[in-house]
């Protein structure tokens, strides 16, 4: 019998028929458990979306506090909300969209600093209203923009005077664990806290590499051993804060157009 | 019957794939800074190394030995992926912690090596058994390294507080160095060191005897 299994024929026989078996396998649980994971990544995001607020509660249901937060959708030429119903916002993806050509419009090089290539032309934004005053309190963006291996997506959270940050997490990444990885660390998250935005008009917050000095309203401390990741965080944040992100629109809200 | 037991139990202690072989090192460093993720990963390592031994050995009467590593591979991977998918679902806080981890266990000697050295040559069920054991072995280090390193790093297990750390209020100073990959190798090589005390038929002979001190001799 051992013999037999030496042949050219019974090798590539078992190789092919071993590739099927395990392709079906693989496909089959990848395909059967999608909506379940779609699920998670969806809590997830909407949970980064309070903790970039900072109003994360983990004994309460994610649900029940996300229902806080009124969702916006932005028109990111001319910084106005648009005018949808409550499903069209619902509905609407801006990362899903940036794929979709009549949605969507193609950066070019120069403003296309957070290496994303399309941008869809409408932004979802998160206001929370929490002591119910009618202005919002803190205003969530998202981010998104490559890093070293993978595009990073996150929330910046704003207070509400449109220039100190709230906060800034990131909910989905691939980057090196323990080095770019550590984006995620709650002590380096913790330092974009109450930094400033903006200088004269221009993004002025970023990364300082080294670390940056006491007292710098606009630097953060930059990632050991991460210097690509921390570029693409640095470059990310300028864009979707700068005139092709949410200038227009931070800029409308301060003046009290909207 | 006596066997199977001697199947699942030898790797435990007596024939441990860590200890003992000094295989799968390098996630034994990786994921035992918390419980709670030495728990999770042990578990998806024993289930893979279980079935994998159990595939192997079903087919290993027609696995053509010039593919017979490839066979492997792709069975242990496609099981790994199934793995993964199953805690993205189910367990989706843990294998974000585990990310690339879980991934690895395709390239864990300790899987790879007792499809290759068992599976290949034994029926089915005491494959499947023996992988379980092997994976209860890994297992066992794992949950002591990690006991160890998240007691005296961070003075809790499985996130439960045990030891009041100094800056809550109580008296325990972190051994921050614990939470490092290096103190998982200090800890493992305390074990090999407590196992092979225990079974010092563990101790290997030297390789070579180290020659005394050569001194140049005045001409």
């Amino acid at each position: 019998m051992s013999s037999s299994n030496e042949s050219i024929k019974k090798t590539l026989v078992v190789a092919l028929s071993l590739c099927v078996v395990c392709s079906i396998v693989v496909s089959g649980a990848a395909v059967s458990l999608r909506s379940m994971q779609q699920a998670n990544a969806e809590e997830e995001r909407k949970r980064n979306i309070l903790v970039a607020a900072g109003v994360y509660d983990a004994s309460e249901s994610i649900a029940d506090q996300f229902g806080q937060f009124e969702t916006r959708v932005v028109d990111l030429d001319n910084g106005q909300y648009v005018d949808w119903s409550a499903e069209q916002v619902a509905a609407w993806d801006m990362y899903k969209e940036a794929g979709n050509p009549e949605n969507s419009v193609e950066l070019s090089k120069d403003e296309d600093i957070a290496s994303i290539r399309r941008q869809a032309k409408y932004a979802t934004v998160y206001l929370y209203d929490g002591d119910k005053d009618g202005t919002a309190d803190r205003l969530v963006l998202p981010v998104q923009g490559y890093g070293l291996w993978s595009t990073l997506y996150g929330f910046m959270a704003l207070e509400n005077d449109i220039n100190t940050v709230a906060g800034l997490t990131f909910y989905s990444h691939a980057e090196t664990p323990g080095l770019g990885g550590e984006v995620d660390n709650p002590a380096w998250k913790a330092q974009w806290n109450g930094k400033n935005v903006y200088r004269d008009g221009e993004v002025a917050l970023r990364l300082v590499k080294g670390g940056a000095t006491p007292g710098d309203q606009y630097g953060v401390d930059g990632l050991a051993g991460a210097t690509l990741t921390g570029r693409g965080v640095t470059n990310l944040v300028q864009f979707w804060l700068g005139e092709n992100g949410f200038q227009p629109y931070l800029n409308n809200l301060k003046e009290g157009k909207i | 019957m006596a066997k199977t037991k001697e199947v699942l139990v030898s790797p435990i202690f007596a024939n441990n794939p860590i200890a003992l072989q000094v295989l799968g090192i390098c996630s034994a460093l990786a994921v035992t800074s918390s419980m709670t993720v030495a728990m999770v990963m042990s578990i998806a390592l024993t289930v893979v190394c279980a079935f994998s031994n159990l595939f192997v050995a079903l087919i290993r009467n027609h696995i053509p030995s010039s593919i017979r590593i490839i066979v492997q591979m792709t069975i242990i991977a496609s099981l790994v992926i199934v793995v993964d998918q199953l805690l993205k679902a189910f367990a989706y806080e843990i294998s974000k912690q585990l990310s690339v981890f879980v991934g690895l266990i395709i390239t864990n000697c300790i899987v790879m090596g007792r499809a290759e050295a068992f599976a290949m040559k034994n029926p089915p069920m005491p494959s499947f058994i023996d992988g379980i054991g092997n994976g209860l072995g890994y297992s066992v280090i794992l949950l002591a390294v990690g006991f160890l390193r998240e007691l005296f790093g961070a003075g809790s297990l499985f996130g439960i507080e045990i030891l009041t750390k100094v800056t809550e209020g109580g008296w325990y100073y972190t051994n921050g160095m614990m939470l490092l990959p290096p103190s998982a190798f200090f800890i493992i090589g305390g074990l090999i060191w407590a196992i092979r005390a225990k079974y010092p038929d563990q101790e290997e002979a030297p390789e070579f005897k180290i020659a005394p001190n050569a001194r140049a001799s005045e001409a």
